[in-house]
């Protein structure tokens, strides 16, 4: 078995191990040990990626080639780069955390889990797909869990929720999928045969107005997932609906698939389509990045303002991607790892707030810093983080998107960058709005004083995500070369 | 007649060796022990779908009025997997409620009858042959249909089916005579050559289709459907929406891709229009429905206007992801069926609002209903999103690009509907859910069948590579 394919396999043989459990005992402790098994596995990934680099030159390494229908050319096909390494690792970072976030999920907790690997199984397999119709199933498998996951367990408006965001996510996946089979009928353009391989594909010169016809299908049809403007609406609902791990998997894991579809099958597989039609949706995604983050400002419930603040911060990797060269690519890929470990800790956060005290209304809170501190204290290091403080992996990433965004030398660039700037400022006002309403000032509720300590397991899960964050603020060179490595065929093939 | 030409017809002789002899083993069971008969014709049709498997011939026998090769072969498999299937999952309504009226037997005989029509039909190869078999497989389902003799709504559903399939079949022959009267012939293999397109074979073209569609109710031609499904008892409903139409949407392939091929220009904007108008129809309708059989009718209906996707293509593909789509469908709706039997059997409730809560109580049916939903809905990883994957890739090979979004349009409508009875099972919490029962042997058989066949049918490859294979016979 291949390094890789067991990122498949152990969380289908967890979930089988799931289906004999009984109570919440038994099933949490078997997701743990399937959850540490994986982080185990995408650690030893990073040094085993590093280690074939040495030897292997090829875009893509690990690789694995199955036929699956061979008439349609469909193939099993997987490998990493350095971007799915590093997505591979925040992914088994946050599945864990989430695990442990779900320690005390006394309600039907076998299928609660069950639905959360499915899930996970869904964005690994997504991460390391190099076949269009692989990764559009993986796509699928994991979309639909969150239906069963915010509508079972979720809170407030669930059912409203649940199906907003399935039926536009599965829209989304509708309307990508008429764009995966342009592309398929295109892929012999050259001469060659009709295949979904994304590297075959990416060396056929796909004809230019098939490129401007196919390319917004694709980049909608992920960028939905990704929270790009006008098609964010499900996010706030579905976050706000959700039960905690699940909004953290949700927004630190599952959004990604958004901005990683559009890099590596959009952008990778139609750049003339991608440079065609750049303007356009450069204007949707500083939209989105400055609306996301005034909509936060307003809200008074924590989840929304995180989920509104998600929707800034992953316009920002939307935009990033659009401005076409490797300085704001290598910013859009640190920002999704570093959106995805923060906003997991936010919600990760929230969901314990919320647990004592029962509300997540801010203007009801006050003074949480010296009730319960060290959830507190971590808040306000995730408030940094999130607006950009040096020494956190919010600054490296927002860094080199801008300056990424600034190279180009065009007026039209250089007022989309401003604006999307402007956003940070912003960003600012909200979280330390909430970090002085919430934290400082008087306890306003006597109910508050007796708030309960915080338990190992969520210090575990919270210590999960801190130490990504800080590492990345504090050493992003390892990653960022990682990265900037990966970026270079990419960036020849679009450029 | 040399003797081993019989064996090309063996699906057909064998049936009507079963059905006789349960005929006769009526007479030699003792009224004490009536419900036997069920198991002894579960028993027959089991053998016979397993005999139904071994390799056949290709050839044709009585001048070519009947003809079977691979994949016709394949195809009567599936309608016999199918039937098996519905057998399975509706011994248990048979032995409590049929066979004490003294209505077991003749169950079997109509039911029976009707498939053997259904063999007829498709391996038919001619007209005469081929109208034939649509009556006989027509006018025993209507009987069926009006089983349940207490229940006014059953003689409704009779009534309705026989009415408007005698339509249909009427204009169905009306159109297979000007194609006659054109081409001089009705053999399919001599109207290919003689075949050309003026505007009497148009117009007998289209009336031809129109028989066939309403057997496949596609719309204009769907509105008996929903009453029909509501009426009939529930295995009945089930065989039309499942058997019956799987076996007209073969034979109206293979017409339309051999027979009809030199006016492909006409059919083509036709199943163009109609695929458009049966998807919408279906699934908005299906969007209000309260009660389940009404709603897997539209859904139903809507299916239908999906597997013109493939029909619209007139080729090896469009035949190979026509078959593979109906062979899931076969197992994915008699999922749906046989849980809303199982329930309705135990409990008399039908309606959406009485699965609320299932999932606490009946985990396991909840279970089967949501894998057929999905697979109905084509969400990976079960067998139907592999089979509209393919339906659609083979729209868009052709060019179709708008209509496949359209289809894709469709397809998050009845995502929605589909999980509106997700919601009721797992969502919501009841006041007074369907309180825990455990089904008979055959029942749980029946369903377990099917769950595999959902689960393994799509993952699987080397089945479709194999019906690809099939495929190339008719092109």
């Amino acid at each position: 078995m291949d390094i890789l394919s067991l990122f498949i396999l152990v969380p289908i043989i967890t979930i089988l191990a799931l289906v004999f459990t009984k109570g919440l005992k038994q099933s949490r402790i078997i997701s743990m040990i399937g959850s540490i098994i994986q982080l185990g596995m995408a650690i030893n990934l990073v040094f085993a990626y590093f280690k074939e680099r040495a030897t292997n030159s090829d875009i893509m390494v690990f690789t694995k080639d199955v036929v699956w229908f061979k008439d349609f050319n469909i193939h099993y096909n997987i490998g990493a780069d350095g971007i799915t390494v590093a997505l591979l690792l925040l992914t088994s970072i946050v599945v864990l955390a989430g695990v442990f976030i779900s320690w005390k999920m006394n309600d039907l907790p076998k299928e609660f889990f069950v639905s959360l690997i499915v899930l996970s199984i869904g964005v690994y397999g997504f991460f390391i797909s190099l076949d269009l119709f692989t990764m559009f199933v993986f796509f699928e498998i994991a979309v639909i869990p969150m239906y069963l996951l915010i509508g079972i367990w979720g809170t407030g408006p669930k059912e409203y929720s649940a199906m907003k965001l399935t039926l536009m996510l599965m829209g989304a996946s509708a309307i990508l999928l008429v764009a995966i089979l342009g592309i398929y009928f295109n892929s012999d353009a050259d001469g060659g045969a009709l295949t979904f391989n994304i590297l075959e594909i990416a060396k056929v010169n796909i004809p230019l107005e098939a490129q401007k016809l196919f390319f917004p299908l694709a980049f909608i049809g992920f960028a939905v997932i990704g929270a790009l403007f006008p098609f964010h609406t499900w996010s706030p609902d579905g976050h706000a609906s959700a039960p905690t791990a699940v909004s953290m998997l949700h927004a630190g894991v599952l959004m990604k698939l958004g901005g990683y579809g559009v890099f590596r099958v959009a952008m990778y597989l139609l750049p003339e389509g991608a440079v065609h039609w750049s303007w356009f949706f450069i204007i949707l995604a500083a939209t989105g990045v400055i609306y996301g983050a005034f909509s936060a400002i307003k809200q008074t419930d924590l989840k929304y303002i995180n989920a509104y603040s998600s929707v800034s911060h992953l316009g920002l990797v939307l935009f990033a991607l659009l401005m076409l060269n490797k300085t704001a690519w290598n910013g859009a890929i640190l920002q999704s790892l570093s959106h995805g470990f923060m906003t997991a800790l936010f919600f990760a956060l929230i969901g314990m707030i919320y647990g004592r005290t029962h509300t997540r209304d801010v203007t009801k809170l006050g003074g949480l810093l010296k009730v319960i501190p060290f959830i507190s204290t971590i808040y306000v290091i995730a408030g940094l983080a999130s607006l950009g403080l040096p020494g956190f992996s919010g600054f490296v990433a927002e860094m080199n998107i801008f300056v990424g965004a600034f190279e180009h030398d065009d007026m039209f660039y250089r007022i989309a960058t401003i604006v999307s700037v402007s956003a940070i400022v912003v960003t600012a006002v909200y979280i330390l709005r909430v970090v002085g309403i919430m934290l400082m000032g008087p306890v306003k509720n006597d109910a508050f004083l007796s708030l309960e300590k915080v338990t190992w397991y969520e210090k575990t899960g919270i210590l999960l995500l801190l130490i990504p964050i800080v590492g990345m603020g504090v050493a992003p060179l390892w990653l960022s070369d990682m990265i900037l490595e990966s970026l270079q065929p990419f960036i020849q093939g679009v450029l | 007649m040399d003797f081993s030409n019989l064996l090309l017809m063996r699906h057909e002789l064998l049936l009507l060796a079963i059905t006789l002899l349960l005929i006769v083993a009526e007479i030699f069971i003792p009224p004490n022990k009536k419900q036997s008969i069920v198991h002894l014709a579960i028993f027959l049709f089991g053998v016979h779908t397993l005999i139904g498997f071994l390799p056949v011939d290709e050839n044709s026998l009585f001048g070519g009025m009947f003809r079977t090769n691979a994949l016709i072969h394949f195809f009567k498999n599936v309608l016999n997997v199918g039937v098996l299937i519905l057998l399975l999952q509706s011994a248990d309504w048979l032995q409590e409620k049929i066979v004490n009226q003294n209505k077991g037997t003749e169950f079997f005989i109509l039911l029976f009858s009707s498939l053997l029509g259904m063999y007829f039909m498709i391996s038919s190869g001619d007209f005469l042959m081929f109208y034939l078999g649509l009556e006989l497989s027509t006018l025993p389902v209507a009987a069926l249909a009006a089983y349940e003799t207490a229940n006014r709504k059953s003689s409704e559903a009779g009534i309705k089916l026989i009415l408007s399939s005698a339509l249909a079949s009427g204009v169905s022959l009306f159109g297979i005579s000007m194609l006659y009267a054109t081409s001089g012939s009705i053999y399919f293999d001599d109207i290919i050559q003689l075949i050309s397109a003026t505007d009497l074979t148009t117009l007998g073209a289209i009336l031809f289709f129109t028989g066939l569609a309403f057997k496949i109710s596609l719309v204009p031609f769907h509105f008996w459907t929903a009453d029909v499904y509501e009426g009939a008892p529930i295995s009945i409903a089930s065989y039309l929406s499942v058997i019956s139409k799987g076996a007209a949407v073969f034979i109206l392939m293979i017409l339309l891709f051999t027979v009809l091929k030199p006016l492909m220009q006409v059919w083509e904007n036709m199943i163009y229009a109609i695929a458009i108008a049966t998807m919408f129809i279906g699934n908005l309708f299906a969007l209000r429905q309260q009660n389940m059989k009404r709603f897997l009718a539209f859904s139903s209906i809507a299916q239908a206007g999906f597997i013109l996707l493939g029909l619209i293509v007139g080729n090896q593909l469009g035949t190979a992801t026509i078959v593979y789509f109906v062979l899931i469908y076969v197992f994915s709706n008699l999922a749906a069926f046989g849980v809303v039997q199982a329930i309705s059997l135990q409990t008399g409730k039908e309606n959406i609002t009485d699965y609320e809560g299932l999932y606490r109580t009946n985990p396991n049916l909840s279970l089967v209903m949501m894998l057929a939903l999905f697979s109905l809905a084509g969400i990976p990883p079960v067998a139907g999103f592999f089979g509209k994957f393919f339906l659609f890739t083979a729209a868009a090979s052709e060019g179709y690009y708008f209509l496949v979004f359209l289809a894709v349009v469709n397809v998050t409508i009845s995502l929605y509907y589909y999980l509106l009875v997700v919601r009721a099972m797992f969502l919501r919490k009841s006041e007074n859910p369907i309180p825990f029962f455990k089904s008979k042997i055959y029942m749980r058989l029946g369903l377990l069948i099917t769950v595999i066949g959902i689960l393994v049918l799509g993952v699987y490859s080397p089945l479709y590579d194999y019906i690809y294979e099939l495929s190339g016979i008719f092109n």
